[in-house]
This record gives structure tokens, sequence and C-alpha cells, in this order.
């Protein structure tokens, strides 16, 4: 028997308790244990990187999984905070209590402005007006000869905290951007689990009962860009001081095609999906690129395969296990 | 600014709005009779490109390596329709973009392994070599005016095949309602395989023409693919004559802001060290602010095809 194509798709039940409780607690407490079981500063820098993308791909599911807003110019906030930081630094402002604020600022404000003129389109258009801003904000880093155009801009040590460097020691650092994304994540889960998130769902499913019931769509999409926008340009803020170094490369809509690959494939409107997806992307892309320099042979499909069979993601996965 | 710097730029930037041209058609007719988002589009123009480096190398003759790119490129569209793009009509657009970003990943790498990282150089023919006097004192080479004249002759063949035959009226009949041409009898999914395979076609040819002035390297066309979306956009999804005017526009204004954005902002009243920073930044962003303008106050772009 075919389905009925006529109903319409009604919200999804509430998620099984193990989804909403166990495995977010399971994925934080072996984040947790991370520098305890693997000490090394390599395994440390590559989780805390995959870390502050799985912050950036949470940002991303606000949007894009709660909102169906495909942005494909996420990356740009990403640079946005990570230049943010870079600049002041460069301006002897190094301290995070002002830096990392400042970022968040830019970020909201970026996607405060280009949200309002793109959240006008609709589909496709919007996915490549959203594609313009982030390469308009890519070519902006590129021409910006005073911090370093093309080749970036260094920080000679990471931000200071209140004074002190306690953000030099690895080990902390990775801490912070643990606390960080667990913040992010209780966060945007109160956010869609409030008021404003069920009209941001229930603009998704149908956007003209939404209208008729008196709520304006536009209104709700933008603050939700704008959060998304605030807490990616929140990873850029800390991107920037891993490597303490930023560079035009952040933000090129390759990466902000690796964000969209990262939510789709852990599972998108789940928000513990896209912390497993970016943690897995991050790991495999390493494990690859340590495997042979034409690692993107083997991910290039992989991403392929993701996009044709992962519906759901892997969280959809888990759900269907779990339900045998 | 010197008029003869002014001519040389016009028609430079005619040159890479045709090329843009020659890969947004294929683009908004794919988009627009399928509703299918192509990212892998820039590949196949970056392929034409390889492709007509390896067989003038082979066959010695330019356009005989021309015209084996050009089959080259169609099968392989053919090929690329058949695995993968099939699979995703149905889908999302989000799913489209994923699919094919991974097949951009993919190709890019693969021509890397196949003709190795080094940009190769293709020879210009020999008859068409060396330059031609346009104007007093102005010098402009012959490749390019060809480059020029073959996409406008393309531009006409492809508005006589939309306008006046069977296969464009299907065509124009899909991108205005699929699902009613569908309807009435016409195998939608055969003709969408025609599209995508002559659009394909149509990037392979802008690949290899630009293959001798341009260097033919690993995501050549990625720079390309972006701006052939900005085109699109521009002119409205679906819309060859929108595809057309949409990129000399942009091919126009991104190389006329690039040489005299600095002269232009000195002219209304920078300091020149001013000039010299800003400058470069807004040429590299005009196209997008003008496609954001264009958007704003036109969201499905200036000829929607859809009514």
């Amino acid at each position: 028997m075919a389905e009925t194509p006529a109903s319409p798709p009604s919200l999804p039940p509430t998620p099984p308790l193990w989804r909403r409780l166990w495995l977010p607690v399971l994925v934080f407490a072996l984040l947790a244990l991370v520098p305890f079981v693997w000490g090394e500063r390599f395994i440390l820098g590559l989780v805390t990187r995959a870390m502050i993308m799985a912050i950036a791909a949470l940002s991303l599911d606000l949007i894009l999984g709660y909102g169906a807003l495909v942005s494909f110019g996420h990356a740009a906030f990403l640079g946005l905070g990570a230049y943010a930081v870079a600049i002041l630094f460069s301006h002897d402002i190094v301290d995070a209590a002002i830096a990392f604020p400042v970022a968040i600022l830019v970020g909201a404000g970026f996607a405060f402005v280009t949200g309002a003129i793109s959240l006008k389109t609709r589909g496709v258009y919007f996915i490549m007006i959203t594609l313009a801003f982030g390469q308009m904000a890519f070519f902006t880093a590129t021409s910006l000869s005073a911090y370093g155009g093309d080749d970036g801009l260094r920080m000679f040590h990471r931000s200071e905290v209140f004074g002190t460097r306690i953000l030099a020691n690895d080990t902390t650092f990775y801490f912070v951007v643990l606390g960080t994304l667990a913040g992010c994540f209780v966060l945007l889960k109160m956010i869609v689990g409030s008021r404003f998130g069920r009209v941001l769902r229930g603009a998704k499913e149908n956007e003209r009962r939404m209208r008729a019931l008196g709520f304006d769509p536009f209104r709700y999409r933008l603050a939700a860009y704008v959060i998304a926008g605030a807490i990616c340009a929140l990873a850029g803020a800390l991107f920037a001081n891993l490597g303490m170094f930023v560079a035009p490369a952040y933000m090129t809509w390759q990466r902000s095609g690796e964000f969209i690959a990262m939510v789709v494939l852990g599972g998108m409107g789940t928000l513990i999906g896209p912390i497993i997806g970016a943690i897995g992307v991050t790991l495999v892309e390493e494990w690859l690129a340590a495997l042979t320099q034409h690692w993107k042979v083997i991910f290039g499909p992989m991403v392929v395969l993701v996009a044709i069979f992962a519906r759901g993601g892997i969280v959809k996965l888990l759900e269907r296990v779990a339900g045998k | 600014m010197s008029s003869t710097l002014l001519i040389i730029q016009t028609l430079n930037g005619l040159q890479l709005g045709v090329l843009l041209f020659l890969i947004a058609a294929g683009l908004t007719l794919v988009f627009g009779v399928m509703d299918f988002i192509n990212l892998a589009h820039g590949v196949q123009y970056m392929l034409g490109a390889y492709l007509a480096a390896m067989f003038v190398a082979w066959t010695g003759n330019f356009f005989i390596g021309i015209a084996l790119a050009l089959i080259c490129a169609l099968a392989f569209g053919l090929l690329l329709e058949v695995v993968v793009m099939r699979h995703l009509y149905d889908r999302d657009h989000l799913e489209q973009v994923l699919a094919t970003f991974g097949l951009i990943l993919f190709l890019n790498e693969g021509v890397k392994i196949v003709w190795g990282a080094a940009p190769l150089q293709v020879p210009i023919p020999d008859s068409l070599s060396g330059t031609i006097r346009i104007a007093d004192g102005v010098l402009y080479p012959v490749w390019r005016l060809a480059i020029i004249g073959s996409g406008l002759m393309v531009a006409l063949g492809l508005y006589l095949i939309v306008a006046k035959t069977r296969v464009g009226m299907l065509i124009r009949a899909g991108a205005t309602n699929a699902p009613m041409v569908s309807a009435l009898g016409v195998d939608i999914r055969r003709l969408f395989m025609i599209v995508f395979g002559f659009g394909a076609m149509l990037a392979g040819f802008a690949g290899s023409m630009a293959a001798p002035v341009f260097s033919v390297e690993p995501g050549m066309g990625d720079n390309l693919l972006i701006l052939a979306f900005v085109v699109i956009v521009i002119g409205g999804i679906g819309s060859i004559r929108g595809a057309f005017i949409g990129a000399l526009l942009v091919g126009l204004v991104d190389t006329l802001l690039r040489s005299f954005s600095v002269d232009l902002l000195r002219l209304a009243g920078l300091s020149p060290s001013d000039a010299r920073t800003i400058g470069p930044a807004i040429a590299s962003m005009s196209i997008y602010i003008l496609m954001a303008a264009v958007l704003f106050f036109r969201p499905t772009g200036l000829f929607p095809a859809k009514g």
C-alpha cells in the first residue's frame, strides 16, 4: 500500500528518554574522559578542534534542522568570530572578557543584517544568497591587507582571562571548549523547547497556518538566524585561540558545505546529532588524511552516500537499532 | 582611467561574461526543469579544460582535441546523471547540495590523481594566436576575441533551440511547470537527461575554450561555479535570457570594478591610500552586493521562468 501523501507531516513524537538524556550524557562523558585517557597534545588538539566544529554545527542545526533554512554561508560566522578576536589581539586587546563578547556581537550583527535580506527569499534563492554573503565575508578577509590578507593573522599567545594566561594550558583550554559546547547544547535545547522554538518549527511545517495563527515567521526566523550566527562566532573565537592563527581559509564555502555534511550526517533537528556528526567528520577527515594525501577521493563519495542514504543521520540509525 | 584600458577591460569583461553564460546556461536549465541544484557543474568546466589539455597534447591538433574533449564531457555528464544525479531528483535541495558537494571533493581530488597537481598549459592554435589592432594603439589577443565570438554564437544557437524547436519548447514548458508537462505524456526524465548532458557539454566547452587563457588546475571550476550561481539567481532561475544578461552583467561589473575601483574611489574624494585599501575589497564584493540588491527588490530574479 502506498502512503497517503495528502496528510501533512505531524510533529515528530517526543524522542525516547535515552536520546533526550542518556545519549548526550554519554557523549559528554566520553569527551570529558578524553584528556585522562589520551593525554597527548595531538589528540587533545584534534578533539578540541572537533568540539569547536561541533559548536558551529550545533548553531547551524538551529536554523537548518528546526527552521529548514539551508544556510550555505555558515563558515562566515566562524571566520568573523575568529577575526574579531585576532584583530583585537593585534591592537593589544587580549582579554577574552572583551574579545569574546565582541566576537559574539560581530557574529550577531552580521547575521542580523544579512539575515534581514536573505530571509526575504525562499528555497534555492536562500541557499544562494547565504552563499553569496559567505563569499563576501571571505573576499573581505582576503583583502584586509592590514591584517594579513590572504596569509592570515597570527596571535602570539591565547586570549587572557582577566589578565591571567590560564588558556595557554591545552588541557584547561580543552575543558573550556567542552564547557562551552555543553553550555551551547543546553541553551539551544531550551530555546528549541520554548515557545519560540515551537513557533520556529511550526513555521517550518506549515508557514501559512502559522501566519493564520497570528505569528510572523520572518521575525522568528531572523531571531534564530541571529542566535545561530552569534553561537557560531563564539566557536570562531575559540577556533582562533586553538591554533593562535586566523586566515580567510576559515570561511571558504567548502567549510560551509562541511558544516551541512556534519549536521545531516549526525541527524538534523536533534542537536546531539550534529555534535556527533561534527566530531565524526573531523576524526574521519584526520584519519583519512593520515592514510593518503588524496583523502578527499574517499571522503567525497562518503558525503555522497550520506546524502543519498543517511535519512535522519546517525541519531535516526541509533533509534532504529534501539527500536528493534 | 585611459580609454585604451577601458576598451580592453570591457572586452575582458565580455569574455568572462561569455564563459559564465556557457556554464550558467546548463545550470539554469537543470535548475529550472528539474528543480535540481547541481554544485558539481563547475567540475564539468574543469574537466572540459583537462580533457582539452589531454586531447590537444595527444592529437597535436587543437580543434580535433577540443571536439574529442566535448564528446568526453558529454559522456561524462551522462554518466554522472545515471550514477548519482538520478537518485536525487525527488530529494530536498539540502540533500542535492550535499551530494553534489561530495562529488566536487571527489572530482577535484580525482583530477589531481589522474593529471597531477601542477597546472597544465594548453597552447593557443597557431591560426588564432597573436594580437589584433581593434583601435588606435589597442591590441587585443585574437584568441580572447575567438572566445567571445564562439560564446556569442553558442548563445544564439541556444536561443534558437530553446525558442524555435520542439525540444526547446518542452524545456521551456518544463521550466514553467514540470508536473504538467509530465502529465501530458512527455518523458520528463529523458528530457532532463538530455538537458543535463547538454549542459555538461556546454560547461566543458567553456572549460576547453578557457584552457589556453587560464591555467588548468584542480578546483578551477569552483570560483566560476559560484559566479555562475550568482548569474542565474540574478537572471532568474530557468531563464536562458536571464542567464545571458546576468552573465554579461556579472562579467562586466566584476572585471571593470577590479581594474577601476581604486580610481573611482579616488575620484569620489578618498585619499590614495584609503582607496587602495578599500578598492579591491569593494571590487571583489561588488557582484555579491549586486545579487543581494537584485534579490531584495526582485526575489525571483530579473526574468523569472515560473509565472
